[in-house]
């Protein structure tokens, strides 16, 4: 008889490796982040045991107890205790320990066992406790907590294996009927008891030979300076910035010649007509000119990637907690608005690990302001567009130094508009508190980085290929139908439905300088920021030609003043179009109207953003 | 007065300057007016590890206010703002 699935779950506190022993259990695709708590999402994985036994595994946020003190722990508790809606209780729980840390762990477990699940101890990160010197008693560890315990290296091949095996061990004298839970949360003196009780166990257990992390130590030294660690992330912060539009040229223009050379291809083999007008400028001028951005989103996932991977994420909370704090945001809101430089969705996400309900509100309602990877398409065209590629001060690229303005403008805005938040709203406030964690240093992994920018990828390329793709259909139809009547000698793009609805919209948006044809890839820009850049390029290319649809940049740069072009810059620093991203914060918050009032300040917000620098560069003569 | 076995007068964490080391003596959240309430708080900082014996370090302080504070706690680091360090009394 084929036997039930074995529902396990890894319970643990942050950075212990929980991640990580999921991805070498189920050999997922998943991200592996050492800040404390970015695992938010429900991540389950299958795996089967080398006895063949048929396996389901949860990785859980992590938690110090089963308290739950944020709507992460929560889930936590409510899955172990077999409450959460919806979830099975798990057979077997796997309480994951940083051997180079035991105490907060083994607490933890002390807790966990009177919720009466069956568990096992996984002391992973062996690897590095033995190196360190740290020897452990693992029979008696287990006969002490009455629990069976395993070493396990999370990252290494076969690291896995005596859990596989003890898994297999178990799981076959697993109790049929399962035992009572008698949790309930600790008291004060309870916990201070449990904790007094597991110090017991393991001086009992372990020998630590108090040799710290030399290197945590020395790099701290500098990362964690007053002044000198500031100085560090902004400087981390400007590189990440200059190699986004640096390194990823080469690559850009590598893409662009290709989509270029297959639009030539298709004009070539195919009769002049609709279905040549589809491909070549709705098709591969549209997606195409979104794609190209791959690189630039590679490289900004990359150093997201390795910067938590690195153990420098709980960092730079610290280094922000009380700048941030000047503007009203908790230090903990650094990382989620960090994830929003990627985009806003991850982010908003992440800010579960506030557990602060009105630190969390703020910090939602200001990340969509930093700048998403989505924004870098628009950018990065009209800034090469109308920003000469000049070098300043001998080093600094121009174009690189105006994205990086922009990034700044964002940052600002989202600092201005919390304090302004704390100051109207939320005036009766007392600073929630600052506890964190700051794990040792790692050498960021190979593979889960791979794994990290892989994901990312796929997802870009899918929606390019649904999302995008789509949009481009219905722009290329609004620009194309209905056709002008024969024998007509103005552009034919001028008798499309575009054209109509764009000269519709012109006048609420002529006082920010910005034409029918801005307007029109406006709207397909409320399904996905980077569709405006694709828009503009079909909407010329159908009123230009051929020579329209190779260098959308080219053509802007005839056809807009550079007072235009600033204004459609900071436009979208604030620009609030982004379907996903409202419904995550309608997820997240609960509530329709904080998603009606994130959308409402955004784009008042953009409006007088747009209408200040058109009309200021206009006076400045640049209209 | 001074305690036989103890030399060093009681103080709260919140008060150390960097390069302190000590023990912890008690926890008092009372005197730390911090937003959460005492029993929170003192359970959040026995959750990290803030117990009676425990040796504890100030390794670094912030640029604004020297606040927060990363702490050595045993074998790990902790950071928190001097505002709740305060209920931590070391010696
Ligand atoms: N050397 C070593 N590093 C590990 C091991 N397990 C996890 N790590 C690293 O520890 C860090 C935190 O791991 P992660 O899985 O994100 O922890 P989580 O917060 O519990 O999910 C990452 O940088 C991992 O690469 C291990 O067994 N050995
Ligand atoms: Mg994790």
């Amino acid at each position: 008889m084929e036997l039930p699935l074995l529902h396990l779950a890894l319970v643990g506190t942050p950075n212990s490796g929980k991640t990580s022993l999921f991805n070498a259990l189920t050999g997922s695709r998943q991200k592996v982040a050492n800040y404390p708590g970015v695992t938010v999402e429900r991540k389950e994985g299958f795996f089967v045991t080398p006895l063949g036994r048929q396996v389901s595994v949860v990785d859980l946020p992590g938690t110090y107890s089963l308290r739950g003190r944020s709507p992460d722990e929560e889930i936590t508790r409510d899955f172990v205790l077999g409450k959460a809606s919806g979830e099975t209780v798990p057979d077997l729980v796997l309480c994951v320990a940083d051997s180079t840390n035991l105490r907060l762990t083994i607490r933890l477990l002390l807790e966990l066992k009177r919720t009466g699940r069956p568990m096992i101890l996984v002391l992973n990160m062996f690897d590095i406790a033995s190196r360190r010197g740290i020897t452990v008693d693992v029979e008696r560890l287990a006969k002490e907590l009455g629990v069976p315990v395993v070493t396990s290296i999370a990252v290494r091949k076969g690291g896995t294996a005596d859990l596989l095996k003890l898994t297999d061990e178990i799981s076959a004298k697993l109790a049929a009927e399962p035992q009572e839970s008698s949790w309930r949360a600790l008291t004060v003196s309870e916990l201070r008891a449990t904790q007094r009780e597991a110090d017991r166990i393991i001086a009992d257990c372990v020998s630590l030979p108090s040799r710290p992390d030399t290197w945590t130590a020395r790099i701290d030294a500098v990362v964690l300076h007053p002044v000198g660690g500031l100085i560090l992330l902004a400087l981390i912060l400007f590189v990440m910035f200059q190699a986004v539009f640096a390194w990823a040229h080469p690559l850009m223009e590598l893409l662009q010649s290709g989509f270029d050379a297959l639009g030539e291809l298709v004009h070539a083999t195919l009769p002049d007509g609709l279905l040549q007008s589809f491909l070549q400028n709705g098709v591969i001028s549209g997606v195409g000119s979104v794609i190209v951005f791959l690189p630039q989103i590679i490289i900004i996932f990359l150093f997201i990637l390795l910067l938590e991977d690195f153990g420098y994420m709980a960092r730079a909370a610290f280094l922000m907690d009380r700048i941030m704090g000047g503007a009203g945001l908790h230090g903990r809101a650094f990382i989620p608005l960090l994830s929003s430089f990627a985009c806003a969705i991850p982010g908003i996400m992440a800010t579960r690990v506030i557990d602060n309900k009105r630190d969390r509100l703020t910090t939602i309602l200001i990340a969509p302001l930093m700048t998403c990877s989505a924004r870098i398409p628009v950018y990065t065209l009209i800034i090469s567009a109308f920003i000469p590629a000049k070098e300043v001060w001998g080093v600094i690229n121009l174009q690189g130094l105006v994205m990086f303005g922009l990034y700044a403008t964002g940052i600002v805005s989202a600092l201005l508009v919390s304090f302004l938040i704390k100051f109207f709203m939320l005036r009766d406030y007392a600073p929630a508190p600052f506890m964190l964690e700051l794990p040792d240093y790692k050498m960021p992994r190979l593979k889960s980085i791979a794994i990290g920018i892989f994901t990312r990828a796929k997802m870009f390329l899918q929606r390019a290929g649904t999302t995008i793709f789509s949009m481009m259909v219905l722009i290329w139809f609004l620009a194309s139908f209905p056709q002008p009547p024969a024998g007509s000698t103005e552009p034919a793009i001028d008798f499309s439905l575009a054209a109509i609805i764009g000269k519709a919209i012109e006048p609420l948006l002529a006082p920010v300088g910005f034409n029918w044809q801005i307007a029109v890839a406006l709207i397909p820009g409320m399904a996905a920021r980077e569709v405006a850049v694709a828009a503009l390029g079909t909407v010329y290319a159908i009123e230009g030609g051929k020579e329209a649809a190779e260098q959308i940049g080219q053509v802007l740069a005839t056809k807009w003043s550079l007072a235009t072009a600033l204004s459609m810059l900071a436009w979208y620093i604030f620009a609030p179009q982004c379907a996903s991203t409202l419904a995550v914060i309608r997820r997240e918050t609960g509530s329709w109207t904080w998603m009606a009032v994130t959308f409402t300040y955004m784009l008042v917000l953009a409006y007088a953003a747009s209408l200040l620098t058109y009309n200021v560069a206009v006076a400045l003569g640049a209209g | 007065m001074t305690d036989t076995n103890d030399t060093r007068s009681q103080m709260p964490l919140g008060l150390a300057q960097r390069g302190y080391t000590g023990v912890i003596q008690h926890l008092s959240a009372r005197d730390a007016g911090s937003a959460l309430s005492d029993i929170e708080l003192e359970s959040r900082l026995i959750e990290l590890g803030f117990v009676e014996g425990a040796r504890v370090e100030v390794l670094h302080e912030g640029l604004v206010g020297r606040d927060p504070i990363a702490v050595r706690v045993d074998n790990i680091t902790i950071a928190v703002r001097r505002r709740e360090a305060m209920a931590i009394i070391v010696a």
